[in-house]
């Protein structure tokens, strides 16, 4: 066990490097002069050349590269160009929103799926399965802007139930000390601001609920239907098990490998921060922090940003193979071997 | 009795309500909310390129001089008086006594000294803190900056430069506290310490700016208790924002919205002709389009008034000169090129084009206040250019590469506009149309080179005083508009939405303004 995470972690360093000589490449391959893009139609000529000099855009670039390397080794991602603040930090503040919004979404999403996902299976073809089966198809295609706004409307506009947009209520006394609202709060025994935060979690967590949700719980059903006609099910139904007993104990379990992976998958790609959730929302997370780097060509932003996300994606996915160990007793002879 | 009483109360209110409502005086106090598209970047103004930076800032921290509050004109603020040396070399400034700034310490001639050193200085020791972006914007002319006595300083600049005064008091030149400087060095973006009506409070990133009345301030103390700059980077989420309450102001709204708040009665909108031009630049270096009849064909090709009923829903009027009318020494009797196809042809044909030409056509790809939507006023033009004859292809890029081509001088025809921010007639007629900017990579991305217009636009730049300054614009707009090498589009309209219970709301054509006098009522 340990050898085989030892071995993993290993290889993250061979995938950070690749990823950031692959992303070093890519932004500097796209045409347009940073320099200039970052001073933009304003600028004269000279202030451009002081800028591309400042930056170091002059130099070669592997130059560049392994400049960036030596400062990556020390801890220090470098400095935003449009912010002038260390990108470590721009990233560090903006991740915990998007870890609250990842968490609330993926535990909202596998809650609701897995449940759908086992009775649709449970009761195969019958209206229950019909019903929730074409609502999963409609959650996967619904554009999240659309329905984003919509939520929007109905909730905040119309029935004026739920806040629209933040954290928490604006201008609301909040002083972090993890930086993630709604544990904090708890820490300091706020219990307005717990509620508060609680109520602006929900239409952005079911907004990006949704695909999740509804892939999760497709994956439930195909998942449990397969186990479900396997031999040890109908044994356990011969030795006159309760159906719950089956569905729950046997079956459920053994039909969780590829559900996990899902589940993993996606809360990976959630953590890497949603775009369009974070901006119907105004969530300030770390997608919408990326889409605006990339826009501004903030070479350091987008680098330090991509990084982060490889390390996040092995890191989850790490995670997933652990819980293989324990989910599936042949897994762990494997491993040892 | 008590009847006679009762209609006694009942007169007597009716006859002072119209006065009530007359008279109503701002109310102390309230929380402002203010929702825009974006973040600011840094509150550091000196650094700032970007409007909702700009927009924060301006609330904190105070200019020697300042832009009227509905005007472009200048007035005085950390400075009271000023006057310029016989050689027009030498500005003195006396400034204001008995200011603090937000951390207590004085403002003085020192602090003007710093804060101006610091950008103009590259041995300063805290230029190595900031990116000082437009350096030839703002302080650029400036060579010195001297202290005579702690409420006098005097700049020097190298050559003449009139425009200096209205170069003070854009949002580049910012006093902030020596001491501050010194204590956060590169974090000072973040810390901003000014004089302003409204001190810094705190900024979650990505998310809310929050600042509070100065009560210390030295002019008249804000109405606000606070105001709070929310970022909703979505325009219907903007707007619904504001039709729920949850905030007081919607900025950059669409056309649509803006139609939908005019005819809402618990919305102001307020409107104002920004200081912009978008344009559609012609490269006269390209041997078919150096030819004058061509430029002067295609200015007559392009319908303007369709340009700004359709991409522009309105909020725009028809460009005619290379800068707008609300800046002084525009001259108003310049008769635009109508549209007119059968003129355009018969321009064409005599050029020695009867059957038209090939040409490119370089269409943004961002969108900008002073050009909406690019691309589908891209499409408009290749339609009325192709109605003449001329055969003109649509040609993108990205942003980064647009700037740096356009300003090699690749393209034939592109689009591209300007905000003149010091609101004189020096910032469009020098920076964007003077030969000294035509040698790659050029401001002056028509690539014209007139010495006539070169000659006067040059003898403005050392003249002192609007009266003497006007003339010598008004002769080379006459020019700009016989030569052609520009089809000036349209100069954009600004809206300010809000809830009417803002009283006092003040809407500069530049959009940026301190929000001091704005009252809420209860």
């Amino acid at each position: 066990m340990i050898s085989f995470i030892s071995r993993r972690l290993f290889h993250l360093i061979f995938i950070l490097i690749g990823v950031s000589i692959l992303v070093f490449l890519m932004l500097r391959l796209i045409p347009g002069d940073p320099a200039h893009l970052l001073v933009g139609e304003f600028a004269s000529p000279q202030d451009v050349a002081r800028i591309r000099e400042k930056l170091g855009l002059n130099e070669s670039y592997p130059y560049q590269y392994l400049l960036y390397l030596k400062h990556l080794l020390s801890g220090d991602m470098g400095i935003s160009i449009r912010s002038n603040l260390p990108v470590s930090q721009e990233i560090w503040d903006r991740f915990l929103a998007t870890v609250e919004l990842s968490v609330a979404a993926i535990f909202l999403s596998s809650l609701i799926g897995i449940i759908a996902g086992v009775i649709s299976s449970v009761r195969k073809y019958s209206i229950f399965d019909y019903t929730s089966m074409v609502m999963a198809l409609a959650g996967i295609s619904m554009p999240i802007f659309w329905l984003g706004l919509m939520l929007i409307y109905l909730f905040s506009v119309l029935l004026g139930l739920l806040p629209m947009m933040g954290r928490f209520t604006m201008g609301m006394d909040y002083q972090p000390i993890t930086g993630l609202v709604i544990l904090d709060s708890l820490l300091r025994g706020n219990l307005p601001l717990l509620t508060d935060s609680l109520k602006h979690l929900i239409l952005p967590a079911f907004t990006l609920a949704t695909i999740p949700m509804a892939i999760i719980a497709r994956m439930t059903r195909s998942s449990m239907l397969d186990v479900m006609s396997k031999d040890y099910i109908r044994t356990a139904r011969a030795k006159g098990l309760s159906s719950q007993r089956v569905i729950f104990q046997h079956a459920l379990k053994n039909a969780f490998l590829p559900i996990v992976t899902v589940i993993g998958l996606n809360f990976g790609l959630l953590l890497g921060g949603a775009v369009l959730t974070e901006t119907i929302f105004s969530w300030p997370g770390l997608g919408r922090y990326v889409v605006d780097s990339l826009l501004a060509r903030d070479y350091p932003a987008v680098q330090g940003c991509i990084l982060f996300f490889a390390v996040i994606m092995v890191l989850v996915n790490l995670i997933v193979d652990i819980l293989y160990f324990y989910l599936d007793p042949r897994l762990r002879i494997d491993g040892k071997g | 009795m008590k009847r006679v009483c009762w209609i006694l109360s009942v007169v007597v209110g009716l006859a002072i309500l119209p006065f009530l409502s007359f008279a109503q005086a701002p109310v102390k106090g309230g929380t402002l909310t203010w929702g825009r598209g974006g973040d600011s970047v840094t509150l550091d103004l000196a650094q700032a390129t970007d409007g909702e930076s700009i927009k924060a800032g301006i609330q904190i921290l105070e200019n020697l001089v300042m832009f009227k509050k509905d005007s472009m004109d200048v007035e005085p603020q950390l400075a009271t008086s000023w006057s310029v040396s016989s050689d027009g070399l030498v500005w003195t400034f006396k400034l204001r006594k008995g200011v603090k700034f937000h951390d207590g310490t004085p403002f003085n001639a020192h602090a003007v000294k710093v804060s101006f050193d610091r950008v103009i200085d590259k041995g300063h020791p805290f230029h190595q803190y900031g990116t000082w972006r437009y350096p030839a914007l703002g302080l650029g002319p400036v060579k010195e900056v001297k202290v005579i006595d702690d409420y006098t300083v005097a700049l020097r600049t190298e050559k003449p430069y009139a425009p200096l005064v209205a170069n003070l008091a854009l949002w580049l030149c910012p006093i902030l506290s020596p001491a501050a400087i010194e204590k956060y060095k590169g974090d000072i973006g973040r810390n901003p310490v000014g004089t302003g009506p409204f001190k810094f409070v705190k900024w979650i990133k990505d998310d809310q700016i929050i600042v509070e009345r100065n009560e210390e301030y030295w002019g008249q103390k804000p109405h606000l208790d606070r105001i709070i700059l929310k970022a909703i980077p979505e325009v219907s989420a903007r707007f619904m924002a504001l039709q729920t309450g949850a905030i007081d102001i919607a900025d950059d709204l669409d056309p649509d919205s803006i139609q939908m708040a005019k005819s809402n009665p618990n919305f102001k909108v307020i409107e104002q002709p920004s200081v912009n031009v978008g344009y559609l630049a012609i490269n006269t270096k390209k041997p078919i389009l150096s030819n004058k009849l061509v430029r002067q064909a295609i200015a007559h090709a392009i319908d303007k008034q369709t340009i700004i009923k359709t991409i522009f829903r309105g909020l725009a009027i028809p460009a005619v000169n290379p800068f707008p009318p609300s800046i002084w020494g525009y001259n108003f009797k310049i008769k635009d090129y109508e549209y007119n196809v059968q003129k355009a042809k018969a321009l064409l044909a005599q050029a020695g084009y009867p059957n038209g030409f090939s040409t490119e056509l370089w269409a943004m790809p961002v969108s900008r206040a002073y050009m909406p939507e690019p691309v589908k006023t891209a499409e408009l033009i290749q339609g009325y250019l192709a109605a003449v004859g001329i055969n003109a292809k649509i040609v993108r890029h990205e942003w980064g590469a647009y700037l740096d081509k356009t300003a090699k001088g690749e393209h034939d025809l592109c689009m591209l506009g300007w905000l003149g921010g010091n609101a004189d007639p020096d910032n469009f007629m020098y920076g964007l149309l003077h030969s000294d900017n035509s040698k790659p990579p050029a401001a002056n991305v028509a690539f014209w080179q007139n010495p006539e217009f070169d000659r006067l636009v040059k003898e403005a730049q050392g003249l002192f005083g609007k009266e003497k300054r006007a003339p010598l614009y008004l002769k080379a707009q006459e020019i700009f508009n016989e030569e052609v090498p520009w089809v000036p589009l349209a100069h954009s309209t600004i809206v300010r939405i809000y809830n009417k219970k803002l009283h006092d709301v003040p809407l500069r054509p530049n959009g940026l303004n301190s929000f001091q006098m704005v009252w809420k009522e209860k």
